[in-house]
């Protein structure tokens, strides 16, 4: 009887994480299917048949051309790589302030952090908006960049969090030698915080990466164009053209999946400590 | 420098750029907008004219503004199955498993995609001759068949389930870290003491990862009424798909009309901040 109902249950285990799997991969790989047919395949095969030909990349050529997408990776690249730094510099500074030192205000600077994670910034977007208009920043790489810098609380928490593990004594220590806090935060700190770095590195990367509404709203000029409003565009002119659609979509997920591929045992480390109490 | 001075300077030069960032960007639009939503201001003109609660009374009265919510709902329970699903997924990931890396990954990387790569994706698996209606022919249940994106009593479903996709993974592996995170020492107790997989989840992994779950719960539920992405990318708000920050963004940008839009926004923020108080006092009543 303990047997029959142990062996059930890791039946059940097993079908819901393969059931699960299927649900995450075959909207993705019928999408790749499509992108290997020509036009009188796409028309005449069911989504889910693979295509006859692996090799037949002209769909791709043609989203990759006209699409404009290598304008796309350099905009979406720069405009993440001055962020993702960015965030993590501000991040970390400020947790230390907050984490390590109790000054008048500190708890209510805490608490401002806080309180602003309620606050969805989408529904802000209007009055946020008007600001960056007024900075001169609309249409120009600056207003993402600095969006992205502003107040990004989940990179403070993950910082604090790590700090909270980071004995003070070795602060101490290193003020014992002469150390100016400027140096215990540059020599000390901040490398004992790489694994919470990589962390936001990751999370603010893939958030940046993804992001389609701030660059759709702030920065319409085509030549301006990021990844995703790139791929945004294809459904005008391409609405019926859904093989070129789904190369287009196969190029934006190729070098997420390599990233992922490679960074896998980071990302999920990154996460883990990241989650820590 | 002694170290009081020091302090002192730290703390002003480690603060100052975070600290204006947050009130540029997080306090003074609510300020901003809160100020315009008793104005009737077109968001060019020079000139603001107040008029009191009127964009309130249009919003609450009139349905083509308040429907918006309806479409929420979808969303708000769809976030409970997410919650569900990734708790679920994250349990029995933690304990031993064969290709264990394997289904983490897999589960985990649709939260890596671009939004309009996911919107496009499932446009073409919700289409009539789509990826979904093929799919239900193959195991017999064609007649289950359906246009989900053109009816507008499946397109919310549909779009919610798109969501539930698309976040699960990131819920999944935060709940997965938190619950590695507990010794293994408790585990061994607990199997001395005979406690099955059962009380270990309810009496070990839920209070451990409680407040990650909290964390989640009140980022996935603002996330709920704050849609925009997979509506707008893959219908455009159409076929009664149109969310309250589609339906914001449009009033603003598209028709000029700023105070209507503003207030929207801070009926949407006060939402939000009394969703997360009641669910922050129901879980701390828990303790």
């Amino acid at each position: 009887m303990y047997k029959l109902k142990y062996t059930s249950a890791t039946v059940f285990k097993y079908l819901t994480l393969v059931l699960a799997a299927l649900a995450a991969i075959i909207p993705i790989l019928v999408v790749f299917f499509a992108s290997l047919k020509d036009k009188t395949e796409y028309a005449n095969s069911s989504p889910l048949a693979p295509p006859t030909n692996w090799l037949h990349f002209d769909n791709y050529q043609k989203a990759f051309v006209n699409g404009k997408m290598l304008l796309g990776f350099w905009n979406t690249f720069y405009i993440l790589a001055i962020s993702v730094v960015g965030a993590v510099l501000i991040g970390a500074m400020i947790a230390f302030v907050l984490n390590r030192f109790n000054f008048r205000g500190s708890k209510i600077l805490m608490g401002a952090f806080l309180l602003a994670t309620l606050i969805p910034s989408v529904t802000t977007q209007v009055a946020t908006y008007k600001i960056v208009n007024a900075l001169h920043l609309v249409d120009t790489p600056g207003a993402p960049i600095i969006l992205y810098l502003g107040t990004d609380i989940i990179a403070v928490y993950i910082f604090i969090q790590f700090l909270d593990n980071i004995s003070v004594s070795l602060d101490e220590s290193a003020m014992l030698d002469g150390a100016s806090y400027f140096t215990i935060f540059g020599r000390i700190i901040f490398p004992l915080l790489a694994p919470a770095i990589v962390t936001v590195i990751i999370l603010k990367g893939v958030g940046v990466y993804n992001d389609f509404y701030t660059p759709f709203l702030y920065m319409p000029s085509d030549h301006l164009q990021v990844l995703s409003t790139a791929l945004f565009k294809f459904k005008g002119p391409y609405g019926a053209q859904w093989e070129v659609i789904s190369a287009a979509i196969i190029i934006t997920i190729i070098p997420i999946l390599i990233i992922f591929l490679s960074l896998q045992k980071y990302i999920y480390n990154g996460f883990a400590q990241g989650s820590e109490k | 420098m002694s170290y009081k001075t020091q302090r002192k300077v730290i703390i002003f030069a480690f603060s100052a750029i975070p600290v204006i960032l947050l009130f540029t960007f997080a306090y003074l639009p609510v300020f901003n907008m809160i100020k315009y939503s008793f104005t009737n201001w077109d968001g060019l003109s020079k000139h603001k004219e107040y008029i009191g609660f009127d964009n309130y009374k249009a919003i609450f009265t009139d349905p083509k503004y308040f429907s918006v919510f309806k479409v929420s709902l979808y969303y708000f329970v769809a976030t409970f199955v997410q919650m569900g699903l990734a708790l679920y997924f994250a349990t029995i990931l933690s304990y031993k498993l064969r290709l264990k890396n394997f289904f983490k990954g897999i589960l985990f990387f649709p939260y890596l995609l671009n939004g309009v790569a996911i919107g496009f994706i499932f446009l073409f698996f919700f289409r009539p001759d789509g990826t979904l209606n093929t799919l239900l022919d193959l195991v017999g249940l064609g007649n289950l068949s359906h246009k989900w994106l053109l009816d507008t009593s499946t397109v919310n479903v549909a779009l919610a389930g798109t969501s539930v996709w698309r976040y699960m993974g990131s819920n999944f592996i935060i709940f997965l870290g938190a619950i590695s995170s507990i010794g293994k020492d408790v585990y061994e107790a607990a199997d001395i003491d005979g406690a099955n997989k059962w009380h270990q989840f309810r009496h070990i992994i839920l209070p451990s990862i409680k407040k990650i779950v909290q964390l989640n719960l009140i980022l996935a539920i603002s996330g709920a009424i704050s849609v925009f992405d997979i509506p707008y990318i893959m219908l455009g708000g159409s076929n009664g798909s149109n969310t309250f920050v589609i339906q914001t963004v449009d009033l603003a940008f598209k028709y000029g009309k700023y105070g209507l839009a503003s207030a929207m926004a801070v009926v949407l923020l006060i939402i939000v901040i009394i969703v997360t108080l009641v669910q922050r006092l129901v879980i701390k009543g828990d303790d």
